[in-house]
């Protein structure tokens, strides 16, 4: 954490008394939510598995069916979510350096951005709801399918829809686990709980907003980007 | 370290450190809430049970005629979706494994014990879902849940079934974390790699399952309930969708779920062969790396469930081929528990019984396993009672029989009292007589054409399917006998010292049953694992009642 | 996790590394490329992603090597699951194919 020699703390009050000391504590906290991590990784591996397979077989479909995607409002989410890293990041230093009241703004702000990513991605699903391109029961393609240069079909499109809405829709329940994630850490840092002696939480739930930004790195490209050419 | 065997109630133990119903469902010790989990699983085992019996009852006879053919599907659906994830996932890892992992490598608890209780919870939490949906009205597709059937058609409680099995999931998924963690950051001092208990490897490879393929099911169980609900077309093949994907993703767990179930039973057959044969194991490392082989090659091989489901025949021919692969590592534990065996001092207490059993009976199992990976022979023995067969041979045959023996053999530790060793060699020797009449009349039935999943079947299969159901009769008897004198033991069982058996491994240094945190001081290891050779046989390692 | 101490300028610098992607990648899409513009996209979002990982997430600077396994063991778990479904659909019609 700091130039200081390595000291055993054995009577830090965040001590867990089935650890030996501090360093064998923050140790099996951070690799705990590194796996914990993983195992995110393999939950969204199943939507993906389904998104490569699909986009393989209806290659057609899933191009003209993104190009409906807002793409402005995307790449702003995809904005938003960056700068909300940063802020996460900064945040973890603030914590090291035990920077009270900095870090609480860096969080908050955290917080803030995450509610603008969930604001504009309500906007986009309301879009998504007027034009009726939300599968079920009132699911209608049939513009989406005249105005196209390619011929579609549309129960094909309804896949990508139907996987539209389960990807990005899983992504947002996460974000929403992040922000609530972030409140208790905000008010826990606004307790003063946090500093160079133990910052724990901060660190690992930021380990934990980074892998729903880079969710989302992947999912820009994927839904939003098949095909953007304009159209000749 | 023998200490002299004083009575259980004067010194304070896990078990007496505190009373009361709060300090059972608030606890944080992994030794108590080992206790709670057996607790869960052997009711749901009960449950599991009933479902078989029904089963089996209704195949005394041809005709349907205890069932209607909606029931019996429910019957075999709650049959396998309890017995596998209320039973078999958990059993081993969530008790034994609970209970032993910190123990085995001298630690006070594990890594995250807070996140070890809410384990339990949320498998009560999903166990209260399911049973619900059973009482409700079941479920019927059975517990493999294939799309379209119960995405589209089934009027049966799929949802919240799926929503359970979700629950359960993490339940799993958090019990392998610990574990991961716990085995690689607490160790005691000198513990290295390479000293380690093979039930420690085997619960290692376990977690590593339970981590990485889990989460899989859970999404699959996600999008089958979206589907449902919001008239998706994912997996409708009338709206372009592909059943088969369902499959894809469903069998990317459930194979290697079935590693999750029998890995630990593995770990357990390992613990007990060195202690009564008296040898150090044959191939340690080989035994360790087989674990893990086992872990890994386990995921590339689902597809094997899927052959005649329509999958493109080149991909078949992949997976046909990496499921021959994965036996290996399989057999060279066989291998390397025979050779321990051999020119061993054999006692033939309770467990080396069930030891016995499981080589035995898992070889059979795996063996056939063989069978069905062979492309052409799938084609005529799928979906018939030769599998029903094969995988019974290992998760019952296997698992279960290697869970028995890991409960006799720890139960001294567990429980700080000797069951009565007459009975459990009596029980050991019905449940093995039991099973063998339930099941190896399937592997005939199936080859001659007994579909599996169907109510009712021709007049010329009644003879074996007589025999089958008289054999589960047998076996449920042998496995009400433990249940019993396990709790006539709690009360009446001799005292037991802190190593009945003279076995190796740091959890037999301390009392029987051992404190709240476990040692009095922890242990620094500086010598080899399974020190056979070097340990006494205790003059009372109870050979009588 | 590691006490390496990272300077904000590097933050900054990652951040604005990272949205001057965002708008190449979004940029690229409306250009043909033909099957290029998928692996591109996916190139600039994996570089995206690893630095995200590198440096947001300091495995860049942690002395635990079993991070870096743990990540690689996800991914290497994650392409399995993709790949090894693929050879199923690769050498199976889409149903309504002629």
């Amino acid at each position: 954490m700091s130039d200081s020699p390595v000291t055993i703390e054995t009577h830090n009050p965040a001590l867990q008394h089935h650890f030996a000391d501090m360093e064998q504590q923050r140790n099996a906290a951070s690799f705990g939510m590194w796996l914990f991590l993983a195992t995110e990784i393999m939950f969204f591996s199943g939507m993906f598995c389904a998104y490569l397979v699909y986009r393989y077989w209806y290659f057609n479909e899933f191009a003209v069916s993104s190009t409906t995607l807002n793409l402005p409002l995307g790449t702003v989410n995809t904005a938003v979510l960056i700068c909300s890293s940063l802020t996460v990041a900064l945040s973890v230093q603030a914590a090291q350096q035990g920077k009270r009241k900095l870090l609480v703004t860096l969080l908050v702000l955290t917080l803030l951005l995450g509610l603008v990513f969930l604001g504009i991605k309500g906007v986009e699903w309301k879009e998504k709801f007027d034009e009726h391109h939300v599968p079920g029961y009132s699911f209608d393609v049939s513009k989406m399918a005249k105005e196209s240069p390619i011929p579609i079909d549309g129960q094909r499109a309804q896949i990508f829809f139907s996987l539209y809405f389960a990807m990005t829709g899983m992504h947002a329940l996460h974000m929403i686990v992040g922000v609530g994630l972030f409140t208790w850490l905000t008010y826990r840092a606004w307790k003063g709980a946090f500093g160079p002696g133990y910052y724990t939480p901060v660190e690992n739930f930021g380990l934990y907003w980074h892998f729903v930004d880079i969710v989302w790195i992947y999912l820009f490209p994927l839904l939003y980007l098949i095909d953007r050419k304009p159209l000749h | 370290m023998a200490t002299a065997v004083i009575p259980v109630r004067e010194r304070e133990n896990y078990l007496n450190k505190e009373y009361g119903v709060r300090s059972w469902l608030l606890t944080t010790d992994h030794k108590r809430i080992a206790l709670l989990y057996l607790i869960t699983i052997t009711f749901f085992f009960f449950i599991g049970g009933i479902f078989a019996l029904l089963i089996r009852l209704e195949l005394l006879t041809p005709a349907g005629d205890l069932v209607q053919s909606d029931t019996y599907n429910k019957l075999f659906t709650m049959h396998g979706q309890v017995m596998i994830f209320f039973f078999l996932i958990p059993s081993i890892p969530a008790v034994l494994g609970n209970f032993l992992v910190p123990m085995m490598i001298g630690a006070k608890d594990l890594a995250f014990p807070k996140l070890n209780l809410l384990s339990w919870y949320l498998l009560v939490i999903a166990g209260v879902m399911m049973l619900h949906a059973i009482a409700t009205g079941g479920v019927d597709t059975g517990w493999t849940f294939y799309t379209p059937f119960s995405t589209s058609f089934s009027n049966t409680k799929v949802i919240e079934a799926g929503l359970s099995i979700f629950v359960a999931g993490f339940s799993s998924i958090l019990t392998g974390l610990n574990f991961v963690v716990t085995i690689h950051r607490m160790r005691a001092p000198g513990l290295t790699w390479s000293r380690l208990p093979l039930f420690i490897w085997a619960h290692y490879a376990t977690s590593i399952i339970q981590l990485l393929g889990t989460p899989v099911l859970a999404i699959t169980l996600v999008l089958v309930v979206l589907e449902r609900a919001l008239n998706l077309g994912i997996f409708d093949p009338t709206r372009g969708g592909d059943p088969l994907l369902f499959q894809h993703l469903f069998w990317f767990y459930s194979h290697p779920a079935v590693y999750i179930m029998i890995l630990p039973s593995m770990g357990v057959i390992s613990e007990i062969i060195p202690c009564f044969a008296r040898k150090r194991p044959f191939g340690y490392s080989f035994i360790a790396m087989s674990s893990l082989a086992i872990a890994v090659f386990g995921f590339l091989v689902w597809a094997h469930h899927m052959f005649v489901a329509g999958m493109s025949i080149y991909a078949a021919m992949i997976f046909s081929l990496l499921s021959y692969a994965v036996a290996v590592p399989s057999a060279i534990k066989v291998f390397n528990w025979t050779a321990t065996m051999y020119k061993g001092s054999i006692r033939f207490n309770t467990p080396m019984l069930y030891a016995f059993g499981f080589i035995g009976l898992f070889t059979m199992g795996g063996l056939t396993g063989l069978f069905l990976a062979a492309l052409g022979l799938d084609v005529h023995v799928t979906d018939t009672y030769f599998v029903v067969a094969h995988f019974h041979y290992i998760m019952v045959g296997g698992a279960v029989m290697g869970y028995l023996g890991g409960m006799h053999f720890w139960w001294p530790k567990i429980s700080g009292r000797m069951y009565p060793e007459a009975w459990g060699r009596l029980a050991a020797l019905i449940v093995f007589i039991g099973f063998n009449l339930t099941f190896f009349p399937q592997f005939v039935l199936g080859y001659v054409g007994m579909p599996r999943r169907y109510w009712q079947y021709p007049s010329e299969f009644q003879v074996l399917n007589v025999l089958s159901t008289a054999g589960s009769t047998i076996l449920a008897v042998g496995y009400l006998l433990p249940m019993i004198y396990f709790l006539w033991s709690m009360r009446y069982g001799k005292p037991a010292p802190d190593n009945p058996w003279g076995a190796a491994g740091l959890e037999w240094m301390s009392a029987s049953p051992p404190p709240t945190y476990n040692f009095d001081e922890t242990p620094v290891v500086t010598w080899e694992a399974y020190p056979y050779g070097e340990i006494a046989v205790p003059e009372e390692a109870p050979v009588e009642r | 996790m590691s006490e390496h101490t990272v300077s904000s300028k590097l933050y900054y610098a990652i951040w604005i590394l990272l949205l001057v992607l965002t708008v190449v990648t979004a940029w690229i899409a409306t250009i043909d490329l033909g099957p290029l513009n998928t692996i591109v996209a996916l190139a600039i979002a994996t570089v995206k992603a690893t630095v995200v990982v590198l440096f947001f997430m300091h495995v860049k600077y942690t002395s635990e090597k079993m991070t870096k396994v743990v990540i690689a063991s996800a991914i290497f778990w994650m392409l399995l699951l993709l790949m090894l479904s693929l050879t199923d659909y690769t050498w199976r019609l889409a149903p309504g194919t002629n």
